[in-house]
C-alpha cells in the first residue's frame, strides 16, 4: 500500500482536528458547512484508500492478514459518516466532541493499517 | 437546519444525550473493534487460544449491549447498561491482571489484555466513565 495515501488521510484528519478543537473552544455547534466539506474530502481520501488498499492487497506478495486489513480499511471509511451524523443530532459541545473521537479512530485505523502492512 | 434546541424540562440529562453521545461514539467504536477481533480470531484459528478468543467475544457482546442501551435510553436500558459496565469493569481488571500474572493462560491477546494496552488503555477507563455517567443519569431514566 502506498504510503502517500496514508499521509494524505492523516494530513486531512489533522486539518479537521484543528478545526474541531477550534469549534470546541469557541463552542460552535453544529459544525459549519465548510467543516463538512473538509469531512467530505477526508471521506473521499478514505474511499480511495479503501479501494487502493484492496487492490494492493490482491497484488502483493506480502503475508498480510487480509481480513483484518480490509476490516480496518472499511472501519476508517465508515466512522466518518457515523461521527458526522452524531454531531448533527447532538447540537452541543458534546456533539463536536464526538468528532474528536471520530478523528482519533481514523488515526488509530491508519496506524493499525500501517503496522499490518509493515509487519508482514 | 435551524431547529430550535429541544430544552428538556428536567435538568438531568438523558442516557444517550449530551456527554452520553461521546460514550455512544466510543462504545460504538469498541463494539465494532471487539466484534471484528473476536470474529476474525474465532474464524481463522479458534484452537490457538480458546480462552482469549472467547473473552474477546464476551467483550464484544458487552460493548454491543452497552452501546444499544445508551442509544435506546429508558429505565430498563439503564439497568442493563449498569450490568454491562460492571461486567466490563470486572472483566478488564481480572483479565488485565491475569495477563500480567499468568502469561501462559493467554497465548494470544484480547481487547482486555494488559488492561487494554493495545487500545491505548481506553478499555480500562471506559467502564468507569460509563458508571459515572450512569450515576449522573440515575433518576432521569
Amino acid at each position: 500500500m502506498t504510503w502517500w495515501l496514508t499521509a494524505i488521510v492523516l494530513l486531512i484528519a489533522a486539518v479537521a482536528m484543528v478545526l474541531t478543537v477550534l469549534m470546541l473552544v469557541r463552542d460552535e455547534s453544529p459544525p459549519s458547512d465548510r467543516y463538512f466539506v473538509v469531512l467530505g474530502v477526508l471521506l473521499l481520501a478514505l474511499l480511495v484508500q479503501a479501494i487502493g488498499g484492496c487492490v494492493a492487497l490482491a497484488n502483493t506478495d506480502r503475508d498480510v492478514e487480509g481480513v483484518t486489513f480490509v476490516a480496518y480499511l472499511f472501519t476508517a471509511l465508515l466512522v466518518v459518516p457515523v461521527g458526522a451524523a452524531l454531531a448533527l443530532v447532538e447540537r452541543s459541545r458534546w456533539g463536536t466532541g464526538v468528532l474528536v473521537v471520530m478523528l482519533l479512530t481514523v488515526v488509530a485505523c491508519e496506524a493499525r493499517l500501517h503496522s499490518l502492512w509493515g509487519a508482514a | 437546519m435551524s431547529a430550535p434546541e429541544a430544552s428538556t424540562d428536567d435538568a438531568r440529562p438523558r442516557l444517550g444525550a449530551g456527554p452520553g453521545r461521546i460514550l455512544v461514539a466510543v462504545y460504538g467504536v469498541f463494539a465494532v473493534a471487539a466484534t471484528g477481533r473476536s470474529l476474525t480470531q474465532l474464524g481463522l484459528d479458534a484452537g490457538k487460544a480458546p480462552l482469549a478468543y472467547s473473552l474477546s467475544l464476551v467483550a464484544a457482546i458487552v460493548y454491543l449491549v452497552a452501546t444499544t442501551c445508551l442509544l435506546r435510553g429508558g429505565r430498563t436500558a439503564w439497568w442493563i447498561a449498569l450490568v454491562a459496565c460492571s461486567i466490563e469493569a470486572v472483566g478488564v481488571l481480572v483479565v488485565g491482571t491475569l495477563t500480567y500474572v499468568d502469561t501462559a493462560l493467554f497465548p494470544d491477546k484480547t481487547v482486555w489484555s494488559h488492561f487494554g494496552q493495545g487500545y491505548g488503555f481506553l478499555p480500562l477507563v471506559l467502564p468507569f466513565c460509563g458508571l459515572v455517567w450512569l450515576r449522573a443519569t440515575r433518576q432521569a431514566s
